[in-house]
This record gives structure tokens, sequence and C-alpha cells, in this order.
């Protein structure tokens, strides 16, 4: 159980966490989520101990730790570029913790080994880091971090300075090991389809403030705000409200003036035809009416119209070229 | 010819022109009386305990340079402080400034309390030698992964523990060449020693100034044979660093 209430720093005028409260349950995989400069990181160091806040306390099990030096903190932390130790061979840099607890002999050599077993670096003991890829060094860094059994793991970035395959890799094989060892882990990333994928519950942070936590469900269904919605998935921008790509699709053929009606989970659009290719169109939003059982109680407010930019004929305008227009990000109201 | 060979060519010809030439002109001077004469002449009782001296001076010079250019170092990365950049250039002074220059100051700064003794010699040789650890350890320090000590903080070291077994086997390098810089440099030094040191043979005699004073006795042989074997020494100490740079 990790409890941060009303943490506090500033960077001189900047202010990286700005009375920020989070619980996370033990066992759970949490993820920091934001983007760049939100505070995700130094949050993480806080609960570490790596920073200390200027205001509010850190909890981890029960205890008051926000003063307590990071060597007794009994927490695991990972970084971005793996921190590995350069000098020593991957069997001693997981040992460093076990040594330094000064651990038997014979227990540390088992410990290691069993633990590079499970990150699948057996074989590698000898080894320097600079012998190993990224994402080995990061495994190792892993092992090195949950050699000392911590009550608490904490991830920064973990896999950000990977390449896409790795990550994706490495992604999945961490939640095969959360769910094996069911360690308390906090993740930090400014990645949402990361967050999405791998935590149990997600704390969405920005400008230094929690903006919303829950389930990643919970948080990309009922968005506490137009921050969370933009920040979880592509959104685009019609008539002052957010809409998701998938939140709209062409139900119908086009009618006898050419134009088409787009029927979205939070409404009915219109888009009436226009000759040629790369046209205006109009998006049309009937709330009012919720005829083939869509609900209309959405985030879309009950605006008329929205000009959509189409590549498309209206004859060929389909659920694709819809996401197409709406992706598409900002479309002028 | 290709530039690569050309580049050779010149580089080679301008070491043998440079260096080469007359460390060998110094090598057959030391010869010109036999192999016998020059024996002799690095043999002779006073030429040792020189040469004892200088080794043992510089050996300590070393020792305390390692430390003190170590942390000074530390100081000047780590540390945040008014006038940081006004240090940071005062380094180099024993570089920028000709050694003669240095022995008279510390002979004026000094004068009766220590000139003439060893301890006169000590802080000469200290004086110019201090670049040589810092400048090496520095740039390493500045490079050092944050990171790692962050790590090893969170895995349970304290500060002292972090210390010896994350930064200094990361600072031993670099140390270990700063430190044969500075042992090269210390044994052959004359000219911030030749006055302060008073050359009181079997005392505060080093063998630069011993070499000096048998030129000055027309001993022409002689300074080349105990130059040769500070040639020797500074020799031996740079190859050792290579051989210790290579490994790993």
């Amino acid at each position: 159980m990790i409890s941060v209430s009303s943490a506090t720093k500033r960077y001189g005028d900047f202010a990286a966490l700005d009375d920020v409260s989070i619980d996370v349950e033990p066992g759970s995989l949490t993820a920091l989520l934001g983007p760049s400069g939100s505070g995700k990181s130094t949050l993480l160091r806080v609960i570490a101990g790596l920073e200390e806040p200027d205001a509010g306390a850190v909890v981890l099990e029960g205890r008051d730790v926000t003063y307590v030096h990071p060597q007794q903190r009994g927490v695991g932390f990972v970084f971005q570029h793996y921190a590995a130790f350069k000098h020593l061979t991957v069997r001693d840099n997981v040992a460093f913790g076990l040594q330094i607890r000064k651990r038997p002999k014979a227990e540390i050599a088992a410990k290691v080994d069993e633990l590079l077993e499970v990150v699948g670096l057996s074989g590698f003991q000898r080894r320097y880091p600079s012998q190993l890829s990224g994402g080995q060094r990061q495994r190792m860094a892993l092992a090195r971090a949950l050699a000392v059994e911590p009550k608490v793991l904490l991830l920064d970035e973990p896999f950000g300075a990977l390449d896409a395959n790795v990550r994706a890799e490495l992604r999945a094989w961490l939640r095969r090991l959360h769910d094996e060892v069911h360690v308390t882990t906090v993740l930090v990333t400014h990645d949402q389809e990361e967050a999405m994928e791998l935590a149990d519950r997600i704390v969405l942070l920005n400008h230094g403030r929690v903006e919303q936590v829950g389930a990643p469900r919970e948080l990309y269904d009922a968005p506490a705000s137009d921050f969370v919605m933009g920040f979880l998935g592509p959104v685009a921008r019609v008539q002052g409200g957010l809409v998701r790509p998938h939140d709209v699709a062409v139900l119908v053929e086009p009618d006898g003036d050419g134009a088409v009606e787009a029927q979205g989970r939070r409404g009915r659009h219109r888009l009436p035809a226009a000759a040629g290719t790369g046209v205006q169109r109009r998006v049309t939003q009937d709330s009012g009416s919720s005829a083939s059982g869509c609900s209309s109680a959405g985030r879309l407010p009950a605006a008329r119209s929205a000009s959509v930019t189409c590549s498309t004929t209206p004859r060929r305008l389909e659920r694709t070229a819809i996401h197409t227009c709406c992706s598409g990000a900002a479309l002028p109201a | 010819m290709t530039g690569g060979a050309l580049g050779l060519g010149v580089a080679t010809m301008w070491l043998s022109l440079i260096v080469l030439l007359p460390l060998a002109a110094v090598v057959a001077r030391s010869l010109d009386g036999g192999l016998e004469a020059f024996w002799d002449a690095v043999s002779s009782r006073q030429a040792v305990a020189a040469l004892r001296f200088t080794l043992l001076i510089s050996l300590a010079v070393t020792a305390i340079n390692v430390v003190m250019g170590t942390l000074v170092a530390w100081v000047l990365v780590r540390d945040r402080f008014r006038g940081k950049r006004f240090v940071n250039a005062l380094i180099d002074l024993p570089f920028a400034l000709p050694t003669i220059v240095a022995g008279l100051t510390l002979l004026a700064l000094y004068g009766d309390a220590i000139a003439y003794t060893r301890w006169a010699v000590l802080l000469a040789l200290l004086f110019v030698t201090l670049p040589f650890v810092v400048r090496a350890v520095q740039p390493v320090l500045h490079e050092l992964d944050r990171e790692m000590e962050e790590a090893a903080h969170s895995l349970g070291a304290s500060a002292t523990t972090t210390f010896r077994r994350i930064i200094l086997p990361n600072l031993i390098p670099a140390i270990i060449s700063g430190a044969a810089l500075a042992f090269a440099r210390a044994v052959g030094e004359f000219g911030s020693v030749v006055l302060i040191s008073g050359n009181v043979p079997f005392d505060t005699q080093v063998t630069a100034v011993y070499a000096y004073k048998q030129l000055e006795s027309d001993n022409i042989t002689g300074a080349a044979a105990v130059s040769v074997v500070l040639l020797l020494v500074s020799l031996l100490v740079l190859l050792g660093l290579r051989l210790l740079e290579r490994r790993p």
C-alpha cells in the first residue's frame, strides 16, 4: 500500500507536483500517465525518496517515509536508461543489493541465478552491461531491483528507450511477471497505450495535478475532462465538443441530393452532399432522436452542425471515411 | 601515394625529428665513455641518492595528488558555489606559469621556513603536478551516470558504500592515468625545484638538478647518463599506463 497525500514539489516557479494525493492498492499495477512535465516522474521519485517533497507525506505500508533516505525505504527502482553498474558483471549487478545486505554467498548466488532465469538472462552472468542489448539491460535492471524483494517496485518509463518491438515484448512480459510476483508496482509512462495495456489503475496527471484516477476502461469511457478524453485516444473537436472516431458511423446510403447520415453513439449526423472530392461537408448532430437505440446522452453538445473536410465523394462516404475525417483532429467548428 | 601514407610519413618524420632524435642523442652521449663509464656515472653514491629521493618524493606527490586531485575534481563537478569558474581556471595555472616562477613564488612566500628542505621540494612538486589528476578525473566524473548512484541508494547502499563500490571503480582508470602523468612530470621536474631545493646532496637533490650540476662541472657524459635513467623511468611509467588502459 502506497499513500501519497498533498505532495507538493516546486522547482523555482514551476510546480512539478501541486497538492497531489494518490493511494495505490497493494499488489496492483498502477500507471502514472501524463504528458511530459506533468509531474509523473517527480511523483515516482518522491515515492522512492529520490526527491523530497516540499510539503505532503508519503506512507509506505503504514510507515511515514516522507523524510526517510531511499536506502531504507525498501523500494525497487528501475530507470529509463537502465542505470546499469557499468563496471560490474550482470551477476554482480543483480547481486549488489543482496551483498549490501550481507546475505550469505550461497544464498546470493542461488537468488541471482533464479532471478536471471525469471528475466530470461541465464547464461549472461559473466557479461558486462555494455555487452547486452537495451532490452536485456532493462531486464537485468528489473532483476536487480527485484533481488532485494522490495515492498514496492517503481518503474520510470522503463521501456521508453527501447525500440517498438522490444517495448511491446517487454510490456507483455512485465504484465506476466506482475501476475506471478504480485509486487505492488507503479509505472510511469507518457504512452497511453502502454498504460491501458498494462495497468490495473491509471493515475492521469497534468500540470502537476491529478486529473482522474480509475481503471483504464473507466477513464476511457467516462473521462472526467476534455483533457482526459483527449489524452487517452484520438479525438476530433466538433462544435466545441470532443468525439472519438469510433463514436461516429455512417449508417445509411446517400439520399437523393447526395447527403448521407452518420449515426454516432452519441447522436445522429447528417452529411449533406457537395460536388467533387475534397469538399466541405456538414456534420449535423441531431441529439434529440435515438431511433436505433443509440444513446444520445454523450458528451457531444446538442449542436446543429459542424464542418468536416472529406476527401471522398458522397457515395463512397463510408465508415472509414468518417473515421478519417474525425481522426483529423481539430475540425473547424 | 595515398593521403594516409603521406600523413603517416609526415607524422613519423616529425616525431623522429622532435622527439626521437634528441633522445637518441642523449643516449648516445651517455655512452660516450662506454658502458662502464655509464654505469659508474649512474651508480655513484650521489646519483643513487638523488634518484632515490626523486622517486620517493614523486611517489608521495602522486599519492597526495590522487586524493586531493580527486577531491578538487569532485568539488568542481558536483558542488555549486560562487567563483567556481574562476577556481576552475586557476587549476591550469601551474601549466601556464613558468616553473621557475613557481619556485621563486614559493621561495618568496615561505622563505626561511622551509626553503632548502625536502618539504620545499614536496610543495614545489605538488604545485606543478596539481592539474594532472584534477583534469583527468573531472570529465569522467562529469559524464558519470547519476542514476547509477540513485540505483545504488534505492538498493540499500549508503553514501559511503555507493562512493566506494559504484563511483570510485568508475573513476579509477582516470585517476591512474592522471597519477601516471603527475608522477612522470614530478620525476623530471627541474625549474620549480632548482632554487627552492637548495640542491643539497644526499638530502634535497633531485636527479634533474643533479644532472644540471654535472653539466655545470663539465661532466657531460655523467649528466647524459642520469638523464637516460630519468628517461627510462618516465618511459616505463607511460608504457605501464598504456598497458593498464588496454584492460577492459
